[in-house]
Order: structure tokens, then C-alpha cells, then sequence
């Protein structure tokens, strides 16, 4: 390159790695300063000053209000519905990758871009229409009241909300890795006798894992945090349909926060530690990614 | 059609996917558009220029621009530190970047009334001073701006750290400083990344609703967002309203998807 030759030999060589401090530089400094006030600022502080908060009273209030009966069972609906939405959405997603990545047929890219609609959609729209469609007057809805099935204002309505909301997790973390992946081991296995699915089983599926496991870590993470979907189309009736997303938004909007404290604090837990996890893997997707490439 | 998807097993995996995704994704999306025009034309619009939905759908689209404007600046300045400097700590302040996606938002709605709200001690201050966040505009804007954090950070890492920079230096042997450097050099670089970083904000933040509700106040023609209207619509039993308003922000939504989608393709699928 001309360019090289003009250029200054400067302190660093690997382009890609971060300098060497300049903070002795008044700009760098400044910028640096501002930039992690402003993390400190936006995302620390009320971390830390809900988890004051929380606390306040100390740990023994705090379990206490952790071991309330309503408490107790929004989380268990919680976990039941995030388990439930995870695996079904974890087959589909496996699945459907697979159809869009080895399958080739008339409105494959029309597919792919549906998959992503979810995203674009507020969760209160979602539950508009999964009340438009399965309400006691919806199109589907007409039908399943008929035959004595409750789908809104009961725990199937969440379970829909649920899997409309992390629909596209999994299919777009597999579909790169699954596409990067290639047919030539399945081929190979295929030629020495393995079965599709016994080819799946232990051919794709571990060369997929990371990025699997990436997608699941997200559905895992959005489901336990969807609000607006299961609001609209639960009917927030204490005890029976409410998940600890809406029992916080329940003791915020009475004025009893103290549960409320709690709950989040938990429930903010948790999703540190998905946080957690879902850092280390797509750090490893990431690696898995550029070692491919070598 | 491939070999793979004439195969009987192909086949019946490609109709099982795409029924699932036709029933939860198509089917809805369809009854929602269908039944907002169902009362005809003259019913849409009198339902969309209705004030409390006109007056929300307004607040919607400038709290998010706001945030935006603030977004677009400050995760590019992150993104160049989290890159180009070294700093203590930043493998925590990288992890934590993408905190606000892990959060539920109603938990970060409390964060923001426990932190800022009337009764407590910041918030007292504030409002000594005139400067009242929750219940008013800037608690929304600041909450869009806690939930959209990461968006543009994660957009610009990446290509700042494939970036080449020979250029940069090259531009410094000719005696540009620092800001022109930037401003030449880098920034046609990397303002392709820092749109999809902002339209992905902007296209999150008209949906948003768990940390808004509890920020906002709920006051109508005051501190209402679209999908707070959206909500109360469907409390109240005004479906049609609320479908309209939907119809309003989705193709919003989608819009923008479909902008970013092609723009991507045009540039060979690197982002």
C-alpha cells in the first residue's frame, strides 16, 4: 500500500487492539470522563439506588416479602410460563433455521423477514392482537369460547403473549452459525450411514451449541421481563393471573411498593445473571466466528 | 425448490414451521390492519385525529427523536472509548453496556421513580429547583434513553474495531487535529452503523411501555405516550381506537425495519 509508507510508525502495530493509555492527553481524558459519567450516571446509579431501596429495611424484611403468598406465586407463573415459551420457541427456532438455511423454495426470503416482525411491534400492540384475535369476539376467539376454551383474561392469552414476544430469538442466533457451519460434515456422516436425525443429534447440533445456547439465554431473559403483552391480555387479577412482572407494576400503581422492591430486586437479579451468561456466549459465538474464518 | 426441501421429512418440517409462524405472526398482524380500516376510512382517521391520540402519537415521536439526537452522540462517544482507550474496569463497564436489555421494563420504570421520584431525596432537590423528571417529559426521555442504551454502542464497536487505521494516521501526518481527523475520516466510516444503532432506538422507543407507565404519570394531552394510549383505549373498550393507533406506530416500525433491511443488503450484509 502507498499509504504505509507515509504513514508515521505509531506506537501500535495490531490496528485492532485498543491503544496504549493516552490518558496524559487532556482531550482522551475529558471524553473518557464524560463517557463513564454518563454510563454511572444512566445505567449505575439506579441500580444501585433501587437495590438501596430494597434493602432498606434489611435481609429479613426483604425474604419476607420474597416468601409472600402472592409473590411467590407470580414468580412460579413466571418461571412456568418462561419455561414452557422457551422450549416451544427453542424447537420452532431450531427448526426453522434449519428450513431457511438447507432449504431452498418460493418466499424464503419473504419468511426470513417475518420472523423478525415481533421486533418491530410494542408489547401492548401484541396483546391488541391476541385480544382482537382470540377475545370473546375475535375470529378465533368465537370459536374456542364455544367450545369452553378461555384463551385471553387466562394463562393460555400469556403463554401466546409469551411466544409472540421471543419468536425470533432463537432462528436468528442459529441461522448464521448454522449457515456458517455447511453441509459438508452432515454429507460426510450422511455417507457413513447416520440417520437425519441421528446426523442432527451429533453432527449439527453441537457445532450450533454456542449460538444456540445464545438465543435460548435471550428468549430466557425477554420472557421473564415481558410486561406490556401480559398486562393487556391477562386481566391482572391478583393471584390468579399475575406474573411478578405485574405484581411489581401492581404495588408501584396502589401505592404498596414494598413488595414491589423486592420483586423487582430479584427479578433484576436473575436477569444479571442472564446478563451474565449471555456475555460469556456471545463471546463465544464471537470467537467461534472469527476462528471459522482462519 | 432444493433436493432438501422436496424430501418428505423436508417438507414436512418446512409446513410445520411455517404454519406456527403463519398463526403467531401473520394471523395477527393481518386481524389487527383488517379490523382498524373495517369501519372504513372516514372511522380511521376521525379515530387518529382525535387529540388524546394525536397529542400522543406526537409525544411518542418526539420523546423518541430527542432521544435519539442524545443517543446517536453519546454511544458513539462510549463505542470510541470502550475501543480506543484503555480504562480501568472495562470489561465490567463493557458487560454492563448491555444491562438495559436484560432488565424487565417495569424494573427499570422503578429504578427511575425510586431515584427521581417526588419523595425521594433527588428528586426532592430537583424539584426545588424547578426541575421535575418524573410524572413529566424528561422522566420519558430518560427512560428511552436507559432502555436504548446500548443500541448504538453495540452498532459502532464492532466496525470501530475492524476499522483500518491508516487513514486516521495519515490524516495526523498531514497536520489534521483530532477533530477533523474525526470529523473526515472516521465519521463517513462509521455513520452507516450509527444510523442502524439509531433507528433501532427510534423503532424501540415508539413501542415502549413498561418503563414509560411508570414514569409518565398517565395524564392525558400531557404526559400520554402512544402505547400508554394504546393501553387505556383497550381498558376503556374503545378497541378501534386503540387498533388505529397500533396501525400508526407499527407501520412506523416497520418502516424503519424495511429502510435498514435494504440499506444492509445494498452494502453487501456487513453492518
Amino acid at each position: 500500500m502507498v499509504m504505509s509508507t507515509l504513514t508515521l510508525n505509531t506506537h501500535d502495530s495490531a490496528r485492532s487492539t485498543p491503544d496504549r493509555p493516552r490518558i496524559s492527553k487532556w482531550g482522551p481524558r475529558l471524553l473518557t470522563t464524560a463517557v463513564l459519567a454518563w454510563f454511572a450516571l444512566l445505567i449505575l446509579v439506579p441500580t444501585i439506588a433501587l437495590t438501596r431501596q430494597g434493602l432498606a429495611g434489611g435481609l429479613r424484611p426483604f425474604m419476607d416479602s420474597l416468601t409472600a403468598t402472592d409473590v411467590r406465586m407470580s414468580f412460579v407463573l413466571t418461571l412456568v410460563i418462561t419455561a414452557l415459551a422457551t422450549v416451544v420457541n427453542t424447537v420452532f427456532g431450531l427448526a426453522f433455521a434449519v428450513v431457511l438455511v438447507r432449504q431452498k423454495f418460493h418466499g424464503r426470503a419473504l419468511a426470513d423477514g417475518m420472523v423478525d416482525l415481533p421486533f418491530a411491534v410494542s408489547p401492548v400492540i401484541a396483546g391488541l392482537m391476541l385480544i382482537v384475535l382470540y377475545g370473546p369476539r375475535g375470529w378465533l376467539g368465537r370459536w374456542l369460547e364455544s367450545a369452553g376454551i378461555r384463551v385471553v383474561y387466562a394463562w393460555p392469552g400469556m403463554m401466546l403473549a409469551c411466544l409472540f414476544v421471543t419468536l425470533p430469538f432463537v432462528v436468528r442466533e442459529v441461522v448464521p452459525v448454522l449457515r456458517e457451519f455447511g453441509v459438508d460434515q452432515e454429507e460426510v456422516a450422511y455417507t457413513l450411514g447416520a440417520g437425519r436425525w441421528g446426523t442432527f443429534w451429533r453432527v449439527t447440533l453441537p457445532s450450533i451449541r454456542w449460538g444456540l445456547a445464545y438465543g435460548v439465554t435471550l428468549t430466557v431473559a425477554r420472557s421473564l421481563g415481558e410486561f406490556g403483552a401480559l398486562l393487556v391480555v391477562s386481566g391482572n387479577i391478583i393471584g390468579r393471573t399475575q406474573t411478578a412482572t405485574l405484581y411489581i407494576h401492581d404495588g408501584v400503581e396502589s401505592f404498596h411498593p414494598e413488595g414491589a422492591y423486592a420483586a423487582s430486586l430479584l427479578l433484576a437479579g436473575i436477569s444479571f445473571i442472564m446478563l451474565i451468561v449471555m456475555e460469556t456466549l456471545r463471546r463465544r459465538v464471537a470467537a467461534r466466528e472469527g476462528a471459522d474464518e482462519q | 425448490m432444493s433436493h432438501a426441501a422436496r424430501r418428505p421429512s423436508g417438507l414436512l418440517l418446512r409446513s410445520a414451521t411455517l404454519s406456527y409462524l403463519s398463526v403467531m405472526v401473520v394471523l395477527p398482524f393481518l386481524i389487527l390492519t383488517i379490523q382498524a380500516f373495517q369501519p372504513g376510512l372516514t372511522a380511521f382517521w376521525k379515530a387518529l385525529t382525535n387529540p388524546f391520540a394525536w397529542h400522543a402519537l406526537k409525544l411518542t415521536f418526539a420523546t423518541a427523536l430527542a432521544m435519539v439526537v442524545i443517543n446517536a452522540v453519546t454511544g458513539t462517544a462510549t463505542a470510541w472509548v470502550l475501543v480506543r482507550y484503555a480504562i480501568p474496569g472495562k470489561a465490567f463497564v463493557n458487560a454492563l453496556i448491555d444491562l438495559p436489555f436484560a432488565v424487565p421494563t417495569v424494573v427499570t420504570g422503578l429504578m427511575l421513580v425510586v431515584l427521581y421520584g417526588p419523595t425521594s431525596a433527588l428528586g426532592a432537590i430537583l424539584g426545588q429547583h424547578g426541575l421535575r423528571v418524573i410524572y413529566e417529559t424528561p422522566g420519558i426521555v430518560l427512560a428511552l434513553m436507559f432502555v436504548t442504551y446500548p443500541f448504538v454502542i453495540r452498532s459502532v464497536q464492532p466496525v470501530l474495531l475492524e476499522m483500518d487505521r491508516a487513514e486516521e494516521e495519515a490524516a495526523a501526518t498531514l497536520g489534521a487535529g483530532p477533530f477533523t481527523t474525526f470529523r473526515r475520516v472516521t465519521l463517513p466510516i462509521l455513520w452507516p452503523s450509527i444510523l442502524t444503532g439509531t433507528a433501532l432506538s427510534f423503532s424501540r422507543a415508539l413501542g415502549e411501555f413498561g418503563s414509560v407507565v411508570l414514569v409518565a404519570g398517565n395524564r392525558p394531552l400531557a404526559t400520554k405516550t402512544a402505547p400508554m394510549y394504546i393501553f387505556g383505549e383497550v381498558e376503556s373498550g374503545n378497541l378501534h381506537g386503540a387498533m388505529v393507533v397500533s396501525t400508526v406506530l407499527l407501520a412506523s416500525s416497520l418502516a424503519i425495519l424495511i429502510v435498514l433491511n435494504l440499506l444492509q443488503r445494498r452494502r453487501g450484509g456487513a453492518s
